[in-house]
């Protein structure tokens, strides 16, 4: 199967969002001047698609590239490599200026809802920011437009003089959806957006985002390492080992039936509800660590840890290459 | 201000009240400021009329602090000669400030131009700053005398070197504190909003580190002061006749033998007054520092 299956979507339409062979390579500087003695490959040749309304997971342990990813889409970091096609247009190499009028279209909410909030600014402020910038309607009706946001969110519309400070987790959390939904965009790239919060408030937020996507017709990327939550959220799921994806699939396609032997420890870690399930449920334990992203295997990257690794893939990199329709496996033993 | 602005600040005064001597310091130096600025309404007495039968007085009630060799009241001359020495002391602390801000800011959000801004500081920093002063007053003193009055001429001239030669502190501080919020996620959410750099630095950044400036001012304030009474102490400040604080120390150190409370008196005025500005940025730093506040 050639790339550019890889990046048709489930029914064949142009997708939103279009990943091709995206890198994003960190320089190593060490020594007084500052000379670059290697490279940490963070995201190494990813290519995925996103289309209208979808939820794409990307998930993967930390450290793994899914971030660095998707703060690549947005032009956060510097990309080394690749094409980033939204719509129609390229954004890879653009300047700020020529991507500027897309912006609106692709937001981002953030992990850490602390984090991510300045402390010296009202939620109105917050909240409106991103209409200033851009200038979306009157003066008069920020005020009123940051008021339906609230609402959106679920947040009473009194709190919109307070700071970030006073809030709890939760709540932080949805004031960032909601400066992420203030321009109406179409794709938002939510990192790891329920990771930092408690399990209760967890489940609200992802209910939130939900109910947000059946509203405004939000496409997410979705980046988070809980395979737990993802089955709940996701269309289709992408799982991603040291900088590159090694399989991706329709959500329940990959939950039951994972062709990746890296996929399937994962899914053997994920706790079952089910307490009947969970005492039958067999882990399958990987050995060892990640390698370094700055001096990663030959072959296979994740050769060093697979229980099945053979001679092959110390020297072929394996492909993406269909498993069944729509779903993706890269690994010589799936082939 | 709103409801919740009110609660960071009493916040941080909770916290700043905890701290006894700065909050002693506080009220030392508005009570400095207060009889500084009404001095000639608190103690009617010209600091320039010359007594000559009231030579070398000493304390009496008439001159709570004694003359000097000509008559002149000492209190009224320090009176005087706080306006000079904290006018001094505050413009010249806004002249680095703002330059220590925007060096540091550039230095600390443009990768490209931190190193030769940061070499420049490191420039700034190796100068011997009193042979520096003492070279730029001697050069530029007549030049502005002629053009502002010999007053305003040398407040300019010294408030000028004193603010040009201080402002590193302030920078090495903001740069280095500009650089860990640059990283913070709602710099990055800004960018993603497509915020641009000039507005990210005004909205997210500069808010951000005014309280470490804040401090940096405090102390800056207290090393203009010193500064100032130094080059008075010289003889290279203001002219003889227009007391400062330093120039009161000068005049005040030939008679140290017989009449040490002529020194004691602007000498103690500086100290005093250094020291609770400098409790003040120490009071302010612990107030202002969510960290230390948790404690």
């Amino acid at each position: 199967m050639s790339r550019a299956s890889v990046a048709e979507g489930p029914d064949g339409r142009t997708p939103l969002l279009a990943v091709e062979g995206l890198k994003v390579h960190f320089p190593v500087l060490s020594g007084v001047l500052r000379r670059s003695v290697g490279t940490v490959r963070a995201v190494d040749g990813v290519s995925f698609t996103i289309h209208r309304g979808e939820t794409l997971a990307l998930v993967g342990e930390s450290g793994c590239g899914k971030t660095t990813a998707g703060r690549a889409i947005l032009g956060l970091v510097p990309a080394t490599a690749g094409s980033i096609r939204f719509g129609d247009r390229e954004i890879r190499g653009t300047p700020e200026s020529a991507i500027r009028d897309i912006r609106p279209a692709m937001q981002m909410v953030f992990q850490d809802p602390q984090e991510s909030l300045n402390p010296r600014m009202t939620v109105l402020d917050i909240i409106a920011e991103p209409l200033d910038e851009h200038r979306k309607g009157p003066k008069g009706a920020r005020r009123g437009r940051v008021m339906k946001l609230l609402d959106a969110v679920g947040l009473a519309r009194s709190v919109a003089d307070r700071y970030p400070h006073e809030f709890s987790g939760g709540q932080r959390q949805r004031i960032g959806i909601a400066r992420a939904l203030a321009l109406r965009p179409r794709l938002i790239v939510c990192d790891e957006p329920i990771a930092a919060l408690d399990v209760s408030i967890q489940a609200q937020i992802v209910n939130l985002l939900d109910d947000l996507q059946n509203q405004f017709g939000l496409a997410y990327l979705f980046i988070s390492h809980d395979l737990g939550m993802v089955r709940h959220v996701a269309d289709r799921v992408a799982v991603m080992y040291l900088g590159r994806i090694i399989e991706v699939a329709f959500c329940d396609e990959i939950y039951g039936n994972p062709a990746h032997p890296y996929t399937r420890a994962l899914l053997s870690a994920v706790p079952m509800p089910n307490p009947e399930v969970e005492r039958h449920r067999q882990r399958m334990l990987l050995a060892g660590d990640v390698p370094s992203p700055s001096n990663p295997p030959s072959g296979c990257v994740f050769r060093t840890r697979c229980p099945f690794a053979y001679d092959r893939c110390r020297t072929d990199v394996p492909h993406l290459r269909p498993v069944e329709s729509g779903h993706f496996a890269a690994c010589h033993l799936s082939e | 201000m709103t409801r919740a602005g009110e609660s960071y600040w009493l916040d941080v005064w909770r916290q700043f009240k905890v701290h006894k001597g700065a909050l002693a310091s506080a009220a030392f130096l508005t009570g400095v400021i207060v009889a500084v600025a009404a001095g000639p309404w608190l103690w009617p007495v010209d600091p320039q009329f010359i007594d000559v039968r009231a030579r070398n007085a000493g304390m009496s009630l008439e001159h709570p602090l004694g003359t000097d060799q000509l008559g002149r009241d000492t209190l009224a001359r320090v009176i005087a000669g706080g306006r000079t020495s904290l006018a001094v002391g505050v413009t010249a602390m806004a002249i680095a400030l703002v330059l220590g801000t925007l060096v540091g800011v550039l230095a600390g959000y443009l990768r490209r131009i931190d190193g030769a801004l940061m070499r420049l500081t490191d420039l700034f920093l190796a100068l011997p700053l009193l042979p520096l002063l003492l070279v730029a007053i001697l050069l530029f003193r007549d030049m502005l005398r002629s053009a502002f009055g010999p007053e305003a001429g040398i407040f300019i001239l010294i408030v000028a070197v004193i603010g040009i030669t201080s402002w590193m502190q302030t920078a090495r501080v903001v740069r280095g504190e500009v650089m860990t919020i640059r990283e913070r996620e709602f710099v990055l959410a800004a960018r993603s909003i497509g915020t641009s750099r000039r507005r990210i630095i005004t909205r997210h950044i500069l808010p951000n580190v005014m309280s470490p400036v804040l401090v940096s001012a405090t102390l800056g304030i207290a090393n203009a002061i010193i500064t100032e009474s130094a080059l008075s102490f010289l003889g290279l400040g203001f002219p003889s006749d227009f007391p400062t604080w330093g120039r009161l120390l000068y005049d005040g150190v030939d008679y140290l033998q017989r009449y040490p409370e002529r020194a004691m008196a602007p000498g103690l005025a500086i100290s005093l007054t250094v020291l609770a500005v400098n409790y003040l940025g120490d009071g302010l730093r612990d107030a202002l520092d969510p960290r230390i506040r948790t404690r």
